[in-house]
């Protein structure tokens, strides 16, 4: 049993030989190159779908009329896979980062901008008989109350959405572009290298083993500690 | 001149409560279910009309559900009245002010800000932030908070949270305090306690008009100088006294429990006496 782990079969590489890979592919750089490329590509469309989310998000909590309207939307445009919009992406954004960008976007985009409007939405209709009794100015209401009340449930939606970012952008890569771990899979199962595969999935859940570890630090931050401790 | 700070003048509220909200789909639909002839409208407040002088600390007692809130609220600017205005110094009351402060029954601190933070949103017209800050302190002092001054609400008990609530609508300079049964979510001991530093307070602020709801007959017997008693809805104002004794009061007085027995007999308990 343990031999056959160590030396494979023919459809699985052995624990030796996926050894060998990790430490080839590691020395030559590739393995470097291919996950920087994928993080970049996910922290750029993370970071996107955070600056449009968050904002319109708190706008939708805190506006009835418009949620009414746009959750419909919202809810229809949700459960197509961003996967389903690969052929769009192409079209719009030919070759390269942008449309692997455009899918990573779409897949962080709803989970923080649905929890976002769901915790904008919710807070306590008191605060804001306070804050209109001390007569805080809307901009103050904003810094106040609005964001700090919203922080946690927006922090736990990023750490939900990095992870469903790093799925989609395995996937993204896939397509469209030559760099990256995704690319890494197809181009290493083409080249019948399972080995590589291999290599390349386990990089794959070491980087969101980190991000999720890194993303659930800030849970931590006194910001958004009062959620947690409040009896 | 006129001496009366607050003038309640024939105020009525009216809740509408039985179209359900408008449905996103119906678009068109605006009269089916909003607002339209066979609602059902329950009157909260009915032509409630009374006078408050300045400083005077002023008890509005009743039945669960009998509107008293929903006074507080009118006179906060929180609700608009149906019919009717509320008059604060001549001037009609149209949306809420920093010199109206309403106090609530528990939680409406910022649980995201420290006990010092939290009050100072109430000192936003002090500039200097040295000033702001001494300011805090010195308030924070007053309701015993002093050394709590950078914890978070969740870290205080129950009491200290109401005082530092106090403590942040008082900061703001208030001329009214519109009290929501502030001290009805904590225990025995500590309402006792802070009754007293209510008493103090009013001491201490002169010029300051407390409207003052509770469900509490003996807290009422103890701060205020005068009674109000509302009837169920919709609501009436069933009967007002004047409370002349001095404080420190002693609730055995005759005239104090006297006065209890005709507030029982009002509220419809006869047994308790």
């Amino acid at each position: 049993m343990l031999n056959v782990l160590w030396d494979g079969g023919s459809n699985f590489p052995g624990i030796a030989q996926f050894g060998k890979a990790f430490i080839e592919l590691a020395t030559n750089g590739d393995l470097w190159r291919h996950s920087i490329a994928s993080l970049f590509r996910v922290t750029l469309g993370f970071y996107l779908a955070i600056l449009l989310a968050v904002p319109l998000g708190l706008f939708l909590g805190r506006r009835q009329g418009w949620r009414k309207w746009m959750d419909p939307v919202v809810q229809f445009l949700r459960p197509i896979s961003p996967l389903a919009w690969t052929p769009f992406a192409m079209a719009w954004f030919g070759i390269g980062d942008a449309p692997a960008l455009f899918i990573i976007f779409l897949a962080a985009f709803f989970p923080i901008l649905i929890s976002t409007t769901e915790a904008a939405a919710s807070i306590h209709p008191m605060y804001f008989l306070v804050a209109s009794n001390l007569q805080l100015t809307s901009w103050e209401s904003l810094c106040k109350i609005i964001v700090p009340a919203t922080a946690p449930n927006i922090l736990l939606a990023l750490r939900v959405s990095l992870g469903v970012a790093w799925l989609v952008v395995v996937a993204a890569e896939m397509i469209a572009v030559k760099s990256g771990l995704g690319y890494l899979i197809i181009d290493s199962r083409n080249a019948l290298r399972l080995d590589y595969v291999m290599v390349a999935m386990t990089t794959i859940g070491m980087i969101g083993l980190a991000l999720d570890h890194t993303i659930a630090r800030l849970g931590r931050l006194e910001a958004v500690r009062w959620r947690l401790e409040r009896k | 001149m006129s001496e009366n700070k607050i003038l309640i003048d024939n105020v009525t509220v009216e809740y509408r409560n039985g179209g359900s909200p408008r449905k996103p789909w119906s678009l068109f639909g605006k009269g089916r279910n909003c607002g339209s002839a066979g609602d059902d409208v329950r009157t909260v407040l009915h032509d409630i009309n009374i006078e408050i002088k300045t400083g005077e600390f002023v008890s509005v007692l009743g039945h669960s559900g009998c509107g008293k809130s929903t006074l507080l609220k009118v006179i906060a600017g929180f609700v608009r009245p149906t019919r009717g205005a509320v008059l604060i110094d001549g001037k009609e009351v149209t949306k809420p002010q920093p010199d109206h402060v309403f106090v609530f029954q528990e939680g409406s601190l910022f649980p995201w800000l420290t006990i010092r933070e939290n009050i100072s949103l109430a000192l936003r017209s002090v500039k200097d932030p040295r000033e702001k800050e001494e300011k805090a302190a010195y308030y924070l002092e007053l309701v015993g908070l002093e050394n709590s001054h950078s914890q978070y609400p969740y870290m205080l008990s129950g009491g200290m949270r109401q005082r530092a609530e106090i403590a942040r609508a008082i900061a703001a300079q208030p001329d009214i305090l519109l009290m929501d049964e502030p001290f009805s979510a904590l225990d025995y001991l500590t309402r006792l306690n802070l009754r007293e530093e209510m008493l103090y307070l009013h001491v201490m602020l002169p010029k300051t008009t407390i409207l003052f709801v509770t469900h509490d007959i003996d807290e009422a017997l103890q701060l205020c100088n005068r009674l109000i008693i509302m009837s169920d809805p919709p609501s009436q104002v069933k009967c007002c006294r004047t409370i002349k004794a001095p404080h420190p009061r002693n609730l055995t007085d005759i005239e104090l429990s006297d006065l209890r027995s005709h507030i029982y007999y009002h509220l419809g308990v006869h047994t308790a006496v």
